[in-house]
């Protein structure tokens, strides 16, 4: 947005956004706000904890490992859905099915499977991010373009190379996926820890919430949600480079 | 460009006098802060004549259109119609879209209508006039059809009846042809020339297709690109009264091609 | 050259091992999704009846579990208790969402103050503030209420905000030319143009509530479905537990394929766009 012929950039809207939460907090207009400064200034307390640290530490592991599960395991399925006709036909409904199932139901099961530690926060992560990133992928195969194909058989490439030649041209749908699933990961983290709710940040909210500290309790939100923006702005950034040259693939 | 020179200073000396619809006067576009679209433009258009805006890619020629019929607004200078200065859309032009731009939602007839219907006529005017109009174009018996049901060349018609029906004094279209197939816009080109017999209404054409814009045009304002100017001005002389193939064969068409082609290669590259 | 003749072997460029009639008869859907399903059902079994895991009851006895508790009225009851914060919960998210989602469509200054909020909503886990809300809201009926909205609005609002936006450019300028008010380029265009991409948003969010209501009843109080996944897990009847949680997945999915369905009708992809 132009403002008396200033641009101003979009992200400058959160500052006001940010304001008008302090004056909420000041007068406390709604219960739900304390003063931004006061989260602010928590934010230091929260981090500073042996107990965050802890949690910071549960959750990038089990969200890293949850995540890199799923993109081999999801471009693997991708491909396979992709390029095998039968496998598609039976896989696909399957796959659809739980992107679209409030998969927080199924966190239940796994805790009972896998216990209520990180292996569970991991495949929470996991079912979260995979459907999305194997959905993606299968589309990106199937776009190679035929004729890309019949030139790399024309020329006698080999199936390994042909292969490497499907996955590249598909990569731009690939990142999507991943962005995607980057996104989706984050929830799973979050979500995963939330039900679990001894381990991690969802012990912490526990403990943040028996012992009424409000503004701890938005600074570790903050704090996850720079997490989740950082890491889809990572991503993008990484998506556009490939775009460059998806775009001349017409 | 021996034959087309003197014409320049004809129709310079002519557009002062005649009755001009719509006059141009010392037009700039600037795009951000440094693209040139448009460099002091100007030019008027006659009443009842069809004129052609022809250039390659790049040279404003459909920015120069959309001035004109009031969607943007120019940098400096300005536009009048019938002595008045544009502020905006008025009820003198009608816009043909090179998209053809119908409502997929709609049926042919209410797309045709739609000019009449944001006018508020009627429901039973507006579809009486716009069914007159869908039989002009020639596409009786599409009344209840939907855009994804015709052609790309019936599609445009659609454009052309919607454009006719609020009865402008000027249709300003912008590449009409150059989303249909070669066939059919030879048809359609033919078909335009005859609505002209009908139909006393003054045309602007933006083109990129010398031939296109040979065959049909009364005057052909030639534009060079980066920043757009007026390259040059030429009046094909050319008898449309005849069988349409004939024009096609004719030494006078074949010869103009060629002329413009010369003067626009360089830009080409 | 063999390796051009290895290349029409590869079962993903050709046709598969499937000869004329019976290819025809694969290739109908209806057969692949019940033979996709049988298999489902049947590795489950054999899961099940392998007893690689006492918490993990077979497909059989999980149906059984289901159809005594549809009998004895537990499951019915539950979920008309869960769709009541579902049901309010989505009807504030499309009010409020598909309005703010238009509105920044439409206003560039809306844009600018509203589109860094609900970009954020949609990228962060929304699903962390339930247990704020419950904190501050109590246990009740308006926690779970706004656990739904949590979770579905942010979609639906960036979706018709990208409806709105999409419009093409050439069809508001045709409803210019012909000298169309704002309100009339807004109503007669825009929102046409917009809706089926705006109703795509709304499936989406639509899917975010069950996600939402059901993360509602197991963080917040055990109500509804919430309590029986809660409350038989606690007693170690698996099966039952199963049965709850596949019901209300197969209950979302089924409500989310017809608002699908729905669309496909409402807007043919023939009329979507010229």
């Amino acid at each position: 947005m132009t403002l008396y012929g200033y641009r101003i950039p979009s992200m400058a809207a959160l500052l006001v956004w940010a304001v008008i939460w302090e004056i909420i907090g000041r007068f406390e207009l709604v219960m739900l706000f304390p003063p931004f400064t006061k989260v602010l200034a928590a934010l230091g307390d929260v981090i500073s904890t042996p107990s965050f640290a802890a949690a910071a530490r549960i959750t990038m592991f089990s969200y890293l490992a949850g995540l890199a599960i799923a993109v081999v395991f999801g471009i693997a399925l991708g491909m396979l859905m992709g390029l095998v006709k039968p496998a598609d036909r039976l896989l696909n409904m399957w796959v659809n099915i739980f992107l679209s199932a409030p998969l927080s139901a199924l966190v239940p099961v796994i805790m009972i499977l896998l216990g209520m530690g990180t292996p569970t926060v991991i495949a929470t992560v996991f079912m979260f991010a995979v459907w999305i990133i194997a959905l993606d992928t299968r589309a990106g195969v199937q776009h190679v373009s035929p004729s890309l194909m019949e030139m790399s058989q024309s020329f006698g490439a080999s199936r390994f190379k042909r292969l490497n030649m499907i996955l590249l041209a598909a990569l731009p749908e690939i990142l999507a996926g991943v962005r995607l699933g980057v996104i989706r990961g984050v929830k799973g983290v979050v979500i995963g820890q939330l039900l679990v709710s001894i381990i991690g940040v969802g012990a912490l909210f526990n403990l943040y919430s028996q012992n009424f500290l409000m503004a701890h309790f938005w600074a570790l939100i903050l704090i996850l949600f720079a997490f989740a923006l950082s890491l889809a702005a990572l991503v993008g950034r990484l998506e556009t480079r490939v775009e460059y040259y998806a775009g001349s693939r017409g | 460009m021996t034959m087309a020179k003197p014409l320049v200073a004809e129709t310079a000396v002519r557009a002062e006098d005649s009755d001009a619809v719509i006059t141009v006067r010392g037009l700039h576009k600037v795009y951000g802060n440094s693209t040139v679209a448009l460099d002091n433009i100007d030019l008027s258009f006659m009443r009842g004549h069809l004129t052609s805006l022809l250039g390659p890619s790049g040279c404003g020629k459909t920015t120069l259109l959309k001035i004109i019929a009031g969607l943007l607004k120019p940098t400096s200078g300005e536009v009048l119609v019938n002595g008045k200065p544009v502020r905006g859309p008025g009820p003198e032009r009608a816009f043909v879209f090179q998209d053809f731009a119908l409502m997929p939602w709609a049926t042919v007839l209410r797309n045709a209508a739609f000019g009449l219907e944001v006018r508020g006529a009627p429901k039973a005017e507006r579809e009486d006039r716009a069914r007159h109009y869908i039989n002009e174009v020639g596409l009786a018996g599409f009344e209840d059809k939907y855009p994804h049901e015709l052609s790309g060349g019936m599609r445009q018609r659609v454009g052309l009846a919607r454009a006719l029906a609020v009865d402008a004094d000027v249709l300003l279209m912008d590449e009409p042809f150059s989303a249909v197939d070669e066939q059919t816009r030879r048809k359609f080109q033919e078909d335009l020339i005859r609505l002209r017999e009908v139909e006393n209404k003054t045309f602007i054409l933006v083109t990129h297709s010398i031939e296109e814009a040979v065959y049909l045009s009364d005057r052909i304002v030639l534009l060079s690109p980066r920043p757009g100017r007026v390259a040059d001005i030429m009046e094909p002389d050319i008898d449309r009264n005849v069988d349409p193939d004939l024009i096609r064969r004719e030494p006078a068409y074949l010869d103009l091609i060629d002329d413009i082609w010369r003067g626009l290669r360089h830009y080409v590259e | 050259m063999p390796s051009m003749h290895t290349g029409t072997a590869d079962p993903g460029l050709s046709e598969g091992p499937l000869g004329g009639a019976l290819s025809r008869f694969a290739s109908m859907p209806v057969v692949w999704r019940i033979l996709s399903l049988a298999i489902f059902f049947t590795v489950w079994e054999i899961a099940g009846r392998s007893n690689f895991n006492w918490a993990f009851p077979s497909f059989s006895k999980t149906l059984m579990a289901f159809f005594e508790m549809l009998g004895d009225g537990s499951l019915g009851a539950a979920y008309l208790r869960t769709i009541e914060p579902l049901g309010i919960g989505l009807v504030i998210a499309l009010g409020v969402g598909i309005s703010a989602g238009v509105m920044m469509g439409l206003r560039r200054d809306v844009e600018w103050l509203g589109l860094p909020i609900f970009i954020t909503m949609q990228a962060a886990p929304m699903a962390a503030l339930i247990p704020l809300v419950t904190y501050v809201y109590g246990i009740g009926l308006t926690s779970k209420v706004l656990a739904v909205v949590m979770l579905a609005m942010p979609v639906i609002t960036i979706n018709s905000y990208k409806a709105v936006r999409n419009v093409p450019a050439s069809a508001v300028d045709m409803c210019k030319s012909f000298m169309g008010t704002r309100r009339q380029q807004v109503f007669k265009i825009i929102l046409p143009a917009a809706s089926p991409m705006m109703f795509a948003g709304i499936r989406l969010g639509v899917a975010e509530g069950f996600s939402g209501v059901v993360l509602a009843e197991l963080l917040i109080t055990p109500t509804g479905i919430g309590d029986l996944i809660t409350f038989n897990r606690s007693i170690a009847q698996y099966p039952h537990m199963y049965a709850v949680i596949t019901s209300i997945v197969v209950f979302a999915v089924v409500a989310v394929t017809l608002l699908h369905r729905l669309e496909m009708t409402l807007f043919r992809p023939e009329k979507r766009g010229t």
